[in-house]
C-alpha cells in the first residue's frame, strides 16, 4: 500500500459538530459526577433520612416498613442506579417535608432566584466594567484606589452583614426601597388573584398584565437584594476588568491607534475592549453561575421565595431528596452557563472559530 | 472644564443606579386595615389535609378553616365547648357517646353540615392512617371497624369505644385538628385513586371554619380569605396573609417598620430590642414542649433514689430561666404542659449544693459520672453546660455528648445513652398524650420497641402504670384530674426524668392588633377574634 502524503478533504461543518459533540459529552459527564458526588454526601451524612421522615413517635415496623419504600434496604450502587434512571426521566424525586414532586417544587422557585440574579448580574456588569476601565486607564490614581478599596469590601465583608445593614438603612431608617419579600402585602394578594403567572418572575409577569403599580413595587423591593449581589459580582468583575484592561492597553496596537490619533474613548472602548471582553465574558458568566449558586443568604434574610431558601428549608429539615434536586438545578445551570460563554467566546474571539 | 469622557459615562451611569434606587420609595404601603399580615417560619407545613396535618403551622391554619363538633375556647382553651355538635353525651355503660348537630351551618362550598360529614370525617382519618390517626385508634377504631364505630342517623352521630374510656379523655381528643369535619360531597368530588381526596385537600380547603383557604405556596405563604354570614359571626379580618419570613431579624424590620402586623419567631434579643418601640407590644405564651433530663436505667446507679434526688436538687433552674433562656423557657417540673386537665404549676426543686451533696453521700454512690446527649442547638447547650457546672460543684461528673439531633434520637430510641437531654411536645389536648408516654411501659425488654419515653430509659414504672390505666379511664373529670396530679407527683419524685422547662413563646405585634390568640399550650392560633 503506498502511503499518501496528501491531507484528508475536510469538512469545516463536521469539525464544528464534533467540538459541539465534544463539548456535549463533557457536560454530561459534569453533571453525572456531580450527580454522583451529591448522592454520595447525602447517603454518607450521619444522618438517619428514614427517622427524619418518619418522626419521633414512629413505631420499629413503621421505620422499617419506610426503609424499605425508600430503597434504603439495597447497596449504594443500586440505590445510585435507581436515582440516576429516575433523574434521567425528569423525575428528582419527592419531597419529604411536603411530599411535592422536587422538580415541581424547584420550578416553582427558581425564577425567583433567575431574576434575583439575573438582575443582580446586570448591575454587577454596568457598575464593574466602567469601574474596571476606569482604574486601568488611570492606574494609582484616587479613582483606582478607590474602585480597588470598593472591590475588596465587596470580597470581603460577609454577605449577610451587608444585607441586614442595607434592610436597615435604606429600608428601615431612609424608606427608600421596599422591605423583605417580592411584594408589599396588599400587592402580593393581588398578584396572587389578579396575575396570571407566565415566567414566575414577578418583573416581567406583573409587566406582561399591565400592573405597571405592580411592577413598580416590584423593583422597589427587588432593587435593593440585587443591587447587593450585584455589588458582589462587581467586585470581581471591576477587578478582572482592571487587569484585562491593563494587559490590552500595554500592547503595540494600542500604541498604533494612539499614534494615529484616535480619540482615546475609542481606543479604549472599541480597540482595547473588544479584546478585553473575550476573558471578559468567562468572568461574566462565572459571576452569574457565582449569584445563581451563592444566593442562599442573601434569599433568607430577604425572605425572598427562591432556590437559595428552598435548599437551606430543606437542609435544616434534612429533606435530602430536596437538597439533592436542588443541588443538581444549580450544577445544571452552572455547567449551561458555561457552555453559552463558550459559544459566545467562540463568537467574540475569531481565533477560536 | 474639560471632563475625561470615561470618567463622565461613568458618572451617568452611577447616577442612574442611584436613581434606580430612590425613585420608588414613595410607593410603600402599609398592611391594609382589614388584612391581618403575619411572620412566621411555616416550613413545618407537611399538609393542609386536616386529617393529615400534624405540624404547629399546618394546625394553625386547620383551626382557622374547620370547625369540630366540640371545640376549646381560643381565649381560655380549658375544656371543651360546643362547635358543630350543640349537644352530647354518653350512655350508662360508658362506650357509646352521641352527638347532636347544630342545625343550619353551611360548608364554604354552601352544602349544609350534616352528621353524615362528621361521620364521614373521622371515618375518613382512621382510613387515611395519616400520622396524627393514632389519636382516633386509640379508642379502639380500626380501618376495618370504623364504619360500625362511627355512625350517623339524621342530626345525630354515635361513637363507639372498645372500652369505657374516660369521657373527657373523648371529648379532648375530638379537639384535635385530626377530628374536625370535613365536606364530604365536596372532597370526594375530588378523590383521585381511592385517596379521599387526600391530594385536593392538602392545598385547598372545604370546611366551616372561619375562613376559606385562598392559596398556599410552601415556603413562601398562605392567604385565608373570610367567608360572609359566618355562624360564629364575620371575622373582622377579611383576609389573614401569612409570610414566611425565616429570618427574625427580617421579621423584627418588617414589624418596625408596619410591613407586618404580627412576628411570631422573634427572639428574646430582639424581644428585649423592641420593648422601648411605644408602637409595638409583645404577647407571651407558653408552648406545649416539654424540655427535660433524663437518665437510662440500664446503669443501676440511676435506680438509686437518693442519687436522683441528688441531681433533682443539682440543677439552677430559675438561673437559667432568668439569663441565658430569658423569654425563651419557663422553669415547669412536671410532665404535664401548664394548661393541661391536672397540669402541676409548683416548682419544689431549686438549687441547693449543700444538700445535693448530703443526698449525693446519703445514696452511697462514690465518684458519679454522667454523660448527656445534647442536641448541638443553642438553648440546650446553655443547659447542658449550666449542669455541668452545677452538677460539678456538688461532686458529680458531667461529660457532654453532643451531636445532631436526629442521631441523638437513634441512640435514645435504642436506648444506648447513659443521659440524655431531650423535648418533648404533647400530640392532643388530653393529659394522656404525656402520661401514656412518660409513665407507662407495661414489657421493659429490650425487644418491646414500644417507644414510650419510659421504655426508652428503661424504666419501668410499676404501679404508676396502674395510675395512668386507670386515669385514663376515669368517668368524673375532676376525679381524672386529681389522678394525673397524683401520678406526677409520684413520678417527678421516684422516676429517671427531671422535667426542666416548658418552652415559652414571644409574639410581637403592632399596638392596634388586639384579640390575638396563639393557642397556648394546648390550642392552635385563631384568627377569626382579631381586631386591629
Amino acid at each position: 500500500m503506498a502511503a499518501s502524503s496528501a491531507p484528508l478533504p475536510t469538512n469545516p461543518w463536521l469539525g464544528r459538530l464534533r467540538g459541539l459533540g465534544g463539548t456535549l459529552i463533557s457536560l454530561a459527564a459534569t453533571v453525572l459526577g456531580l450527580l454522583f458526588i451529591t448522592f454520595i454526601i447525602a447517603r454518607v451524612v450521619p444522618i438517619d433520612p428514614v427517622l427524619a421522615i418518619v418522626g419521633d413517635r414512629a413505631t420499629d415496623a413503621q421505620i422499617e416498613a419506610t426503609r424499605v419504600a425508600l430503597g434504603l434496604d439495597k447497596p449504594m450502587w443500586h440505590q445510585f442506579l435507581i436515582y440516576l434512571g429516575n433523574v434521567l426521566q425528569g423525575d428528582l424525586g419527592t419531597s419529604i417535608r411536603s411530599g411535592e414532586p422536587v422538580l415541581q417544587a424547584v420550578g416553582r422557585v427558581f425564577p425567583a432566584t433567575l431574576e434575583l440574579s439575573t438582575l443582580g448580574v446586570i448591575i454587577g456588569v454596568l457598575a464593574g466594567v466602567p469601574a474596571g476601565v476606569l482604574a486601568a486607564t488611570k492606574p494609582g490614581s484616587i479613582a483606582d484606589h478607590i474602585v480597588r478599596l470598593v472591590g475588596l469590601m465587596g470580597y470581603s465583608m460577609p454577605v449577610f452583614w451587608l444585607g441586614l445593614i442595607g434592610l436597615l438603612l435604606f429600608y428601615g431608617v431612609l424608606g427608600w426601597v421596599g422591605g423583605p419579600g417580592r411584594l408589599d402585602a396588599i400587592y402580593q394578594m393581588q398578584f396572587e388573584f389578579d396575575v396570571t403567572p407566565v415566567t414566575g418572575m414577578i418583573l416581567i409577569d406583573t409587566a406582561l398584565a399591565g400592573r405597571w403599580d405592580m411592577f413598580a413595587n416590584a423593583l422597589s423591593h427587588i432593587i435593593l437584594p440585587a443591587s447587593l449581589l450585584g455589588y458582589l459580582s462587581m467586585a470581581y468583575i471591576s477587578r478582572m476588568t482592571r487587569s484585562f484592561m491593563m494587559n490590552e492597553l500595554g500592547q503595540e496596537y494600542i500604541t498604533t491607534a494612539r499614534v494615529k490619533g484616535m480619540p482615546e474613548w475609542r481606543v479604549i472602548w472599541v480597540h482595547a475592549m473588544r479584546n478585553v471582553m473575550v476573558p471578559l465574558i468567562t468572568v461574566i458568566a462565572l459571576s452569574y453561575a457565582y449569584l445563581l449558586e451563592g444566593s442562599v443568604l442573601t434569599e433568607t434574610i430577604f425572605a425572598w421565595p427562591g432556590l437559595g431558601s428552598y435548599i437551606t428549608d430543606a437542609l435544616m429539615t434534612n429533606d435530602m431528596p430536596a437538597v439533592l434536586g436542588g443541588t443538581i438545578v444549580v450544577g445544571v445551570a452552572f455547567v449551561t452557563l458555561n457552555l453559552v460563554s463558550d459559544l459566545l467566546y467562540k463568537l467574540v474571539d475569531p481565533r477560536a472559530r | 472644564m474639560l471632563i475625561d469622557p470615561t470618567l463622565r459615562r461613568v458618572g451617568v451611569a452611577v447616577a442612574a443606579a442611584l436613581m434606580m434606587t430612590a425613585a420608588p420609595g414613595a410607593l410603600l404601603a402599609e398592611t391594609p386595615a382589614d388584612t391581618l399580615v403575619i411572620a412566621d417560619a411555616i416550613d413545618d407545613i407537611v399538609s393542609l389535609d386536616p386529617q393529615e396535618a400534624f405540624e404547629f403551622s399546618g394546625l394553625d391554619v386547620i383551626n382557622n378553616v374547620y370547625d369540630g363538633l366540640v371545640e376549646l375556647d381560643p381565649s381560655e382553651p380549658t375544656g371543651p365547648q360546643p362547635g358543630l355538635a350543640e349537644s352530647w353525651d354518653v350512655s350508662e355503660d360508658g362506650m357509646t357517646f352521641t352527638f347532636k348537630m347544630k342545625p343550619g351551618i353551611t360548608f364554604s362550598s354552601g352544602n349544609p353540615v350534616t352528621a353524615e360529614d362528621a361521620a364521614f370525617s373521622l371515618q375518613r382519618a382512621v382510613k387515611l392512617d395519616k400520622s396524627p390517626a393514632f389519636i382516633l385508634n386509640q379508642f379502639g377504631w380500626t380501618k376495618d371497624n370504623v364504619d360500625q364505630m362511627v355512625t350517623f342517623d339524621g342530626d345525630t352521630v354515635t361513637l363507639k369505644t372498645d372500652k369505657p374510656y374516660a369521657p373527657t379523655f373523648l371529648y379532648n381528643c375530638l379537639t384535635a385538628g385530626v377530628a374536625v369535619v370535613v365536606d364530604k360531597k365536596t372532597v370526594l368530588e375530588h378523590e383521585a385513586n381511592g385517596d379521599l381526596g387526600n391530594e385536593w385537600l392538602k392545598t385547598n380547603s372545604a370546611g366551616t371554619g372561619a375562613y376559606i383557604l385562598k392559596s398556599y405556596k410552601p415556603n413562601e405563604g398562605y392567604i385565608l380569605q373570610a367567608r360572609e354570614g359566618h355562624w360564629r359571626g364575620d371575622a373582622p379580618m377579611k383576609a389573614v396573609f401569612m409570610r414566611h419570613v425565616p429570618e427574625a431579624a427580617t421579621q423584627r424590620l418588617l414589624l418596625e417598620k408596619g410591613d407586618i402586623d404580627v412576628a411570631r419567631e422573634l427572639t428574646p434579643v430582639d424581644i428585649e430590642g423592641i420593648k422601648g418601640n411605644a408602637d409595638l407590644k409583645v404577647q407571651s405564651d407558653v408552648g406545649g414542649q416539654i424540655f427535660y433530663l433524663s437518665f437510662n436505667q440500664k446503669n443501676e446507679a440511676y435506680k438509686n433514689e437518693k442519687f436522683l434526688d441528688a441531681m433533682r436538687w443539682a440543677i439552677d433552674y430559675q438561673g437559667l430561666a432568668d439569663t441565658v433562656l430569658k423569654g425563651n423557657m419557663v422553669v415547669h417540673q412536671a410532665f404535664l404542659p401548664k394548661g393541661y386537665l391536672g397540669a402541676l404549676d409548683d416548682t419544689p426543686f431549686s438549687l441547693d449544693v449543700e444538700k445535693a451533696k448530703a443526698l449525693l453521700a446519703e445514696s452511697g454512690v462514690t465518684a458519679p459520672k454522667v454523660v448527656i446527649d445534647v442536641r448541638n442547638a443553642a438553648d440546650r447547650m446553655e443547659m447542658a453546660q449550666s449542669i455541668q457546672n452545677t452538677f460539678g460543684q456538688v461532686g458529680i461528673t458531667v461529660e457532654l455528648n453532643i451531636g445532631e439531633g436526629a442521631e441523638q434520637l437513634k441512640r435514645y430510641r435504642a436506648r444506648q445513652h447513659d443521659a440524655t437531654l431531650q423535648s418533648w411536645g404533647p400530640d392532643y389536648p388530653d393529659p394522656q398524650t404525656n402520661a401514656g408516654s412518660f409513665a407507662w411501659n407495661d414489657n421493659n425488654a429490650d425487644d418491646a420497641g414500644t417507644g414510650t419515653l419510659a421504655w426508652r430509659n428503661a424504666y419501668d414504672p410499676g404501679p404508676l402504670n396502674d395510675i395512668t390505666a386507670a386515669a385514663v379511664m376515669e368517668r368524673d373529670g375532676e376525679k381524672r384530674a386529681a389522678m394525673y396530679q397524683d401520678l406526677q407527683q409520684k413520678h417527678r419524685t421516684t422516676s429517671p426524668f427531671i422535667a426542666l422547662f416548658q418552652i415559652g413563646y414571644n409574639s410581637a405585634m403592632r399596638g392596634n392588633v388586639n384579640h390575638f390568640y396563639t393557642g397556648g399550650a394546648i390550642d392552635s392560633a385563631a384568627y377569626w377574634l382579631v381586631t386591629k
